[in-house]
């Protein structure tokens, strides 16, 4: 009964805790302006289908998408045994679903068990390949600190969780052999079924210690996981999901429009226009973006799905030729940027300003000049973030609200203005070629 | 080769089959000139109608709207949409992916709706139709050629086989770089990168793409992007292969092997 009220206290504290966090990161993420993403619901979700469940576009990278694949069906699957677990933690049961399955139950187990082996066989890679190979993704300063420590502890958690997971079913299957009736009979597991050796010397006291710590310890992980998501890269195994159903449908090519740019140059083109149309509206529209505020709320959730795997910035031509720019560090500061404007909010209310914003404190005006908008960043994110739309929001601030632009640019612009090209020739010649 | 203007089209009553859509760096730029001249003399040969804008065509505001000058990308947009409308236009064919791109996908929701075809897929058409006939001992024939996927017909627009089904034509042995179709390397000239000095870094984009052109042992490097001839030729010459391999655009290629 106590065991009961304990877990039912944990319980309940960290889906609190965690619901919480959900709340607050669905708050920030509407702190963006609105975008209508919601048209052509089929094709959405045939994308949610493709790159999400599917994983697509990981499959860029055969090896790697089936070692994430284990991990990716290992978490997703055990999560029903989790059910189990749970159940029996809130009803005082153990193995609640014998009774209920019968044969099929030790066969679901072993089908868990061997998916507990290839999630810690794809963690263990994953350790080697972010800490022992030398692969510049992983490698890059974009990682350095908190980010790099946070990938590491992602998979020695679920290495850990996942033994404890197997070291509580080669316990309890010994335990079985042992006439407890709290341990009915359940069949062979699988994988556990092969190590009982291990613990058959130990006596029944200590082996029924030995499962309830793993149970408990495996639950206890479980739930503290839950609560580590939301600062977590990790997020992205949630996020991955609406991330691809809001994605951008139109060709990669196409560049937002600005309708109140293209109204006023309408007024100022055809003044005739000028007269039918309505007052303006009091406060003029800001151009571009200087802040996460002013970025659009998917730029925000591609923000938070991140899960700073770097393929964008290893595709980058920029990033490749050792410019400043690196796409993944984009997403990671408008990350960063977003959880401290959050801060703020919790903390005061409404925001208060700090000084700060997420233009030049967090993202530098020469890592934006450095992008050629090739959409290598956008043809590679596995998750259909988009860093390429927020690299042109701020580019737009820059030159619109504080006419910031490279000398070359300025003379650009106003060639383009003057001659109707981006160099200065006279628009007389434009047909001058046939000649040649 | 007689080539007449939208205008001169309307003042005799007829309408061209097709808009052919020249660009800035196709009107002015020495080396995209010939690009041009070799696309019209494709068309001409094919006697195709097609007329051109002439002096009455203007910057897509490409360049502008990618460096964040969304003014000067509308009021060009809206000039240019003002005399494509004016003249009925329904069809256009351009040899610059980034004017393809704008008029396509960006023109629309300002009121501009054409069909819009790159020359890529304009010659793909034609030669589908079995109106291209070739040389039979090209000048390409058997040499080694090698296809860089512009960033604005590639990924902006996913745009592959086209120009490849094309070169196909020349009867030459294509190799593949190692970055291709959607893994693609930018040349280094979009989003307005053509119009100003690189930022600081270890090389430059256009060197990298060079090099990896060059090694692969190709003579002809196929390019289908006047920002892309100026880049990948200049990262040719840093390699020091400039007499030995050559870049030219897909059009330029087809018209030296045509019969």
């Amino acid at each position: 009964m106590v065991q009961v009220l304990v877990f039912l206290l944990l319980f309940a504290v960290a889906v609190f805790l965690f619901a919480r966090q959900a709340r607050q990161i669905r708050r920030n993420i509407l702190l963006g302006r609105d975008a209508n993403l919601t048209d052509h619901p089929g094709q959405r979700w045939r994308n949610v289908l493709l790159l999400a469940l599917g994983q697509k576009k990981m499959f860029r990278k055969p090896l790697v998408a089936v070692l994430h694949l284990f991990v990716y069906t290992g978490f997703i699957l055990i999560n029903l045994e989790i059910l189990e677990i749970v159940l029996d933690g809130l009803l005082g049961k153990h193995r609640l679903f014998v009774p209920l399955l019968g044969r099929l139950y030790p066969w679901l187990i072993g089908a868990f068990e061997v998916l507990a082996v290839l999630v810690i066989v794809g963690c263990a890679a994953f350790l080697l390949r972010r800490n022992v190979k030398k692969i510049p993704r992983l490698r890059s300063h974009d990682l350095d600190g908190w980010p790099r420590s946070d990938a590491n502890t992602i998979l020695i958690t679920e290495i850990v969780l996942m033994t404890l997971f197997l070291t509580m079913n080669t316990a309890d299957q010994v335990l079985q052999t042992r006439g407890l009736e709290h341990y009915a009979a359940t069949g062979n597991f699988l994988v556990s079924g092969n190590f009982t050796a291990i613990f058959e010397g130990l006596s029944t006291g200590l082996l029924v210690a030995i499962e309830r710590s793993a149970w408990w310890l495996h639950i206890i992980g479980v739930l503290a996981f839950l609560n580590y998501l939301p600062y977590s890269k990790h997020l992205h195994i949630i996020l991955a999901f609406p991330n691809a159903y809001y994605a951008d449908l139109n060709p990669k090519g196409t560049m937002e429009n600005m309708p109140s740019v293209q109204h006023e140059v309408q007024l100022m083109m055809d003044p005739s226009l000028a007269a039918a149309a309505p007052a303006g509206d009091a406060t003029p529209p800001k151009f571009g973006a200087k802040d996460v505020f002013d970025l659009t709320w998917k730029n925000l959730l591609d923000a938070y799905s991140c899960t700073e795997c770097g393929r964008c910035s290893a595709a980058c031509p920029a990033n490749i030729t050792g410019k400043k720019l690196s796409p993944r560090k984009i997403m990671m500061d408008t990350r960063d940027r977003l959880v401290a404007v959050g801060k703020n909010i919790h903390q005061h209310g409404s925001f208060q300003d700090d000084g700060k914003s997420l233009l030049r404190d967090y993202i530098s005006e020469e890592a934006l000049r450095a992008c050629t908008t090739c959409n290598a960043c956008v043809q590679e994110c596995p998750v259909s973030i988009n860093p390429l739309h927020i690299i042109s929001q701020l580019r737009r601030h820059l030159v619109m609200e504080e006419s910031s632009a490279p000398a070359e640019w300025n003379g650009m612009f106003s060639n383009i203005e003057n001659n109707m090209a981006p160099w200065k020739f006279s628009p007389d010649d434009r047909d001058a070629w046939i000649h040649g | 080769m007689q080539i007449k203007t939208m205008a001169e089209y309307m003042a005799n009553g007829e309408t061209p089959e097709v808009l052919f859509w020249v660009g800035c760096a196709g009107s002015f730029d020495q080396r995209a000139q010939k690009i041009t001249r070799a696309f019209a003399s494709i068309l001409d040969k094919l006697s195709i109608s097609f007329a051109i804008l002439g002096k009455e065509e203007s910057c897509t505001g490409d360049p502008a709207r990618r460096a964040g000058n969304e003014f000067l990308f509308q009021m060009m947009a809206y000039n240019n949409i003002q005399v494509l409308n004016g003249y009925g236009v329904k069809k256009i064919v351009t040899a610059c992916p980034h004017c393809f791109n704008t008029l396509k996908n960006e023109y629309p929701p300002l009121g501009g709706h054409y069909e819009v075809i790159h020359h890529a897929t304009y010659l793909q058409q034609l030669l589908d139709a079995g109106r291209i006939k070739m040389k039979e001992a090209g000048d390409f024939k058997g040499k080694k050629i090698t296809y860089h996927d512009s960033c604005y017909l590639g990924r902006a627009n996913n745009i592959y086989e086209a120009p490849r089904q094309v070169l196909q034509l020349l009867d030459a042995e294509l190799i593949e770089m190692k970055r291709c179709r959607s893994n693609g390397l930018c040349c280094g000239a979009g989003g307005a990168q053509m119009f100003k000095e690189e930022e600081k870094g270890s090389t430059r984009i256009n060197f990298a793409r060079g090099a990896e052109a060059v090694a692969t042992g190709a003579s002809v490097i196929a390019s289908n992007c006047p920002f892309c001839m100026t880049m990948l030729t200049d990262g040719v010459k840093e390699q020091g292969q400039e007499d030995s391999v050559k870049v030219l655009d897909i059009a330029e290629l087809i018209a030296q092997d045509m019969a």
